[in-house]
């Protein structure tokens, strides 16, 4: 623990003449800058693809959560009768708390998508549709399904339950793999580091051993390189989080025409996440690098 | 201040040194001869932690070595001035970067140590070498670096690993007269050579024990040197 504390003090302690130690040449710093970019990038959408995923499931959760739509489709005379009587069993029926017949207009709302504002809903045949909402325990489906049949013929129970749960359960679970993804490339991230860092370090054996000579402490040495890819894999991983929340800026929003369900953007305070990526980054460079420099310079000894 | 008893280095199964036991007093000043491949630089790296022995014990400034971690022998080693024959150099790194390398490490600012730096340049005569990079240097320039790397922090031993192995016999002289001068200084130095005449002009300046290692043993060399 001391010695991870002594490595992060010198980290955050900028020495010149330890800076300069380690050879600035080499391939492993762009492959830490590139590496650690296009990890942030990923990691944005990840994050966007698993906040926007938990919203659709919230809001799908929320919305449709205890209702059911009645349709009741019959001829012109008879559809006030249907309408009537279809009320009165739902009234009767335990465990549904309201109901209520659409209004025309509010009809005419839900059809306006698809036949725009000047539909003439009085001479089409349009159903009538009746929202339902549940007390806490419930209805009986069945039961209300077989009186329905019995006492209103033209009537349909459109239970949203039956396809809004796999959708939710689909969006939980889409939300799931976006942290399993943050995860990954969290680890993708460290691996690679750890591979260049060990690159690095094998390919300046004989820095070390120069330095081991004039009595430098294996935190010095490790710091040495420790900080050289903390600060790439920082600079680059806020290059990939920069063009990452550009490129989620460009996605429809919640409010767009495009945004069919709810929008891949970052809303409220989800826009602060992504800034925690480059400093995560940071620290898991940290933690890599830190391992493979004592690693190595056990095996030097 | 180095002290061996009954020491043996053994390495892949094949013993290097047997029961070798030394002192190095303060302020003493030791060659250290032998054949090449006997065990001179396996000597100078046990000396300075840089190997642990495989039996017998070693004390550095009074202090088993067996109880020193790798940051106790980093310690240790910046009371010890290493000069090595191949130098060992940043060679991305300017020479007086070079020579201030063990002020960094030890937490020192160059800087504050400009004063020291400088005089130490023109001690091993290197001012106008400042800022050459080490391949630049001519091999007696690189080896005055390393010594004066070597003696930055005012060492109390410094160890030499064939210092004139790649230098004319002017710049071995003139090397030889920085080491005897350092000695007179109260360091305590070994020189590991095999150039018998450096010995012989060493003894004309100073009082030097010589020591021969053979057949993985430690003597006192005869006194034809």
């Amino acid at each position: 623990m001391k010695a991870w504390l002594d490595m992060m003090r010198a980290v955050l302690t900028r020495d010149a003449g330890a800076d300069r130690v380690v050879p600035p040449a080499g391939f492993t710093v762009w492959l830490t800058v590139f590496t650690s970019g296009a990890m942030a990038f990923l990691t944005v959408f990840a994050l966007a693809l698993s906040l926007a995923s938990g919203r659709l499931a919230e809001s799908w959760d929320n919305e449709l959560a205890r209702s059911a739509t009645l349709r009741i489709s019959a001829p012109a005379g008879q559809m006030a009768e249907q309408t009537a009587a279809a009320l009165k069993v739902l009234e009767q029926t335990p465990g549904v708390a309201s109901a209520r017949a659409l209004s025309d207009a509010e009809q005419q709302a839900l059809l306006e998508p698809w036949f725009g504002p000047d539909l003439p809903i009085d001479s089409l045949p349009v159903p009538q549709l009746i929202e339902v909402i549940e007390t806490e325990d419930g209805y009986d489906s069945e039961g209300l399904r077989l009186r329905l049949q019995a006492e209103v013929p033209g009537a349909v129970l459109d239970e949203h339950t039956r396809w809004r749960r796999p959708l939710i359960a689909a969006a939980a679970k889409l939300r799931a793999l976006g942290w399993v993804s943050i995860l990954l490339i969290g680890a993708a991230t460290g691996a690679m580091v750890t591979l260049a860092a060990n690159a690095a370090l094998a390919a300046n054996s004989r820095v070390i051993a120069v330095l081991r000579l004039v009595g430098a402490t294996d935190s010095y040495i490790a710091s040495a390189f420790v900080r050289r890819f903390t600060l790439r894999t920082l600079i680059g991983a806020a290059g990939g989080t920069l063009l990452g929340l550009i490129a989620v800026l460009l996605m429809p929003g919640a409010g767009d025409a495009g945004a069919f369900l709810t929008g891949l953007r970052f809303q409220g305070l989800h826009w602060i996440f992504p800034f925690f990526v480059p400093p995560l980054a940071a620290l898991v460079a940290f933690l890599a690098t830190g391992y493979a420099a004592r690693r190595v310079l056990e095996r030097l000894d | 201040m180095i002290e061996l008893e009954n020491v043996a280095y053994s390495y892949g199964g094949e013993a290097l040194l047997t029961d070798m036991s030394l002192s190095l007093p303060a302020g003493s000043f030791h060659f250290l001869t032998g054949p090449s491949g006997a065990g001179k630089t396996t000597f100078l790296k046990l000396c300075y932690g840089a190997l642990r022995p495989t039996s017998g014990a070693l004390r550095l400034f009074g202090e088993d070595l067996a109880a020193f971690d790798r940051d106790a022998v980093a310690l240790a080693r910046r009371r010890i001035g290493v000069v090595h024959q191949d130098c060992q150099f940043l060679d991305h790194l300017p020479v007086i970067e070079n020579i201030a390398l063990p002020l960094s490490v030890s937490g020192l600012a160059a800087q504050d140590q400009e004063d020291n730096l400088q005089e130490l340049l023109n001690w091993v005569g290197l001012t106008g070498r400042a800022n050459a990079l080490p391949p630049e240097l001519s091999g007696g320039e690189r080896q005055r670096a390393a010594l004066a790397r070597a003696l930055i922090l005012s060492p109390d031993i410094i160890l030499a690993d064939e210092p004139t192995g790649n230098v004319d016999w002017e710049m071995s002289q003139r090397l030889l007269r920085l080491l005897v001068e350092l000695n007179k200084m109260g360091k305590t130095v070994m020189i590991a050579t095999h150039d018998l005449a450096l010995i012989r002009a060493a003894k004309a300046q100073v009082q030097a024990r010589v020591l021969r290692i053979s057949d993985g043993s430690i003597q006192a060399a005869g006194a034809d040197l």
